[in-house]
């Protein structure tokens, strides 16, 4: 499971955990997360999160 | 074809670009900036401390990438003097530029209180990437950090700065916490957590002077106590720039005036993000910029686009108490209800008709930020 962090604002999607309050449910691969998808703390659409490196 | 030009390479200039490039590839796009051209995430500045971030790590992309990406001319470290709407140029160190369209998109300073004392220019403010190294620097070996401020972002660099392992003094001459945004419950909420982890508040009074003292610096208080601390930092609001705008006719209210189409008083010449007043209010937020930025890239492009905010929470990073506030609009007749439950504060701001017009919500009631946005009357 990997971590996603907005480069906007640094919010960060993690696989495991899921979203959700947004509906998006634990165990949900970022590449799943419908393309529409949008950072629930700035906006900003999915094209503009990268990839987090986790330990 | 003269260029679009956008100054400010901020979240505001670069988003515009972005979104503007998708629409038009071809029109030449020059970017003119005072900082580097690189881009960072703002909003990472004031918790990026405790995770030892660098200033080197914070900034994502360099001004090339950024020019390549955008298929931009990107001009770093320039400063523009003048704008001629009525030539459509502006000038830069001098020399006259042609526009076909002009965006402002210029930020805003951090306001400063006129501070007596030799230690008055040793006050720092975190604005910008630079603002963050220089912080960084000064914190170098020191423990005790006195903020001036306990609004939004001074209530999250004390979050940060305690995560760091420092010691936080808050001065704040209102009654609590984010008085602006919350209504007391949860900013007492905060005050409690943030309290419990270590800040020292100081409500009820203003800084009058900081003196250097060794390496250190003693602030004085208006209540004549004195407080010692190796780096002050002033987080006690902005204000937008527009005196660019304003020399050159342009109509300046708080922020530099526009319509719903984002267009100034000036033909050809639009503003956004924190320089920009639209509908009535500077919003010095990410939502309301991306909203912005979204549609300007639109009415360049020539469609028909207005600008209109959906629900846009704010989400204040205090890992201590963490709280989304949706504050009512101005002027709208109601009062606040307020719930301390086993979650968290949930405080609903209720017009005499039992309508919802606003919510603030601590901890895990943070969770209801999108049901309780679902029910909001829009403003």
């Amino acid at each position: 499971m990997k971590k996603f962090q907005c480069v906007v604002c640094g919010w960060i999607y993690d696989e495991a955990a899921g979203a959700p309050e947004e509906g998006i449910v634990a165990g949900t691969r970022w590449e799943d997360v419908p393309d529409s998808w949008a950072c629930p703390d700035c906006g900003v659409g999915k094209a503009d999160f990268e990839m987090v490196q986790i330990a | 074809m003269s260029p679009l030009i956008i100054i400010g390479s901020g979240l505001a200039g670069f988003t515009l670009a972005r979104e503007w490039r998708k629409l038009d590839s071809a029109t030449p796009l020059h970017i003119f900036t005072a900082d580097d051209g690189g881009f960072y995430s703002k909003p990472m500045l004031s918790n990026a401390m405790a995770g030892g971030k660098t200033a080197a790590q914070l900034a994502t992309k360099t001004a090339a990438q950024m020019a390549q990406e955008l298929n931009a001319e990107i001009h770093a470290h320039t400063l523009i003097s003048a704008i001629h709407p009525e030539r459509r140029s502006i000038t830069e160190n001098g020399k006259e530029i042609a526009y076909s369209r002009l965006v402002l998109a210029k930020g805003a300073d951090p306001i400063r209180l006129p501070l007596q004392g030799s230690g008055a220019d040793a006050i720092l403010s975190v604005n910008n990437l630079d603002d963050y190294t220089r912080f960084r620097a000064a914190l170098e070996g020191k423990k005790r950090v006195a903020i001036l401020g306990g609004g939004l972002i001074g209530c999250e660099f004390a979050n940060d700065l305690l995560a760091g392992g420092f010691s936080v003094d808050v001065i704040d001459p209102g009654t609590r916490p984010l008085a602006a945004l919350l209504p007391a419950e949860a900013s007492l909420k905060l005050q409690e957590a943030l309290g419990r982890q270590g800040v020292n508040w100081h409500f009820g009074v203003k800084a009058e002077a900081v003196e250097r003292s060794g390496n250190a610096l003693q602030l004085r208080l208006s209540d004549g106590s004195a407080l010692e601390a190796d780096v002050v930092l002033s987080a006690i609001g902005l204000r937008s720039r527009t005196t660019l705008a304003a020399a050159a006719g342009i109509q300046v209210n708080r922020g530099i005036v526009v319509d719903n189409r984002l267009q100034t008083s000036a033909p050809d010449i639009y503003a956004i993000g924190d320089c920009a007043e639209a509908q009535g209010k500077v919003l010095p937020y990410v939502m309301p910029l991306m909203q912005q930025a979204r549609t300007l890239a639109k009415v360049l492009a020539g469609s028909e686009a207005e600008l209109s905010y959906p629900v846009m929470p704010v989400v204040i990073k205090t890992p201590a108490c963490p709280i989304t506030v949706c504050p009512p609009a101005l002027g709208v007749e109601g009062q606040w209800k307020v719930e301390s439950t086993p979650a968290g504060v949930r405080a609903l701001f209720i017009d005499s008709a039992e309508r919802l017009h606003g919510f603030a919500l601590s901890e895990k009631a943070t969770a209801e930020k999108n049901s309780l946005a679902q029910q909001l009357i829009p403003s």
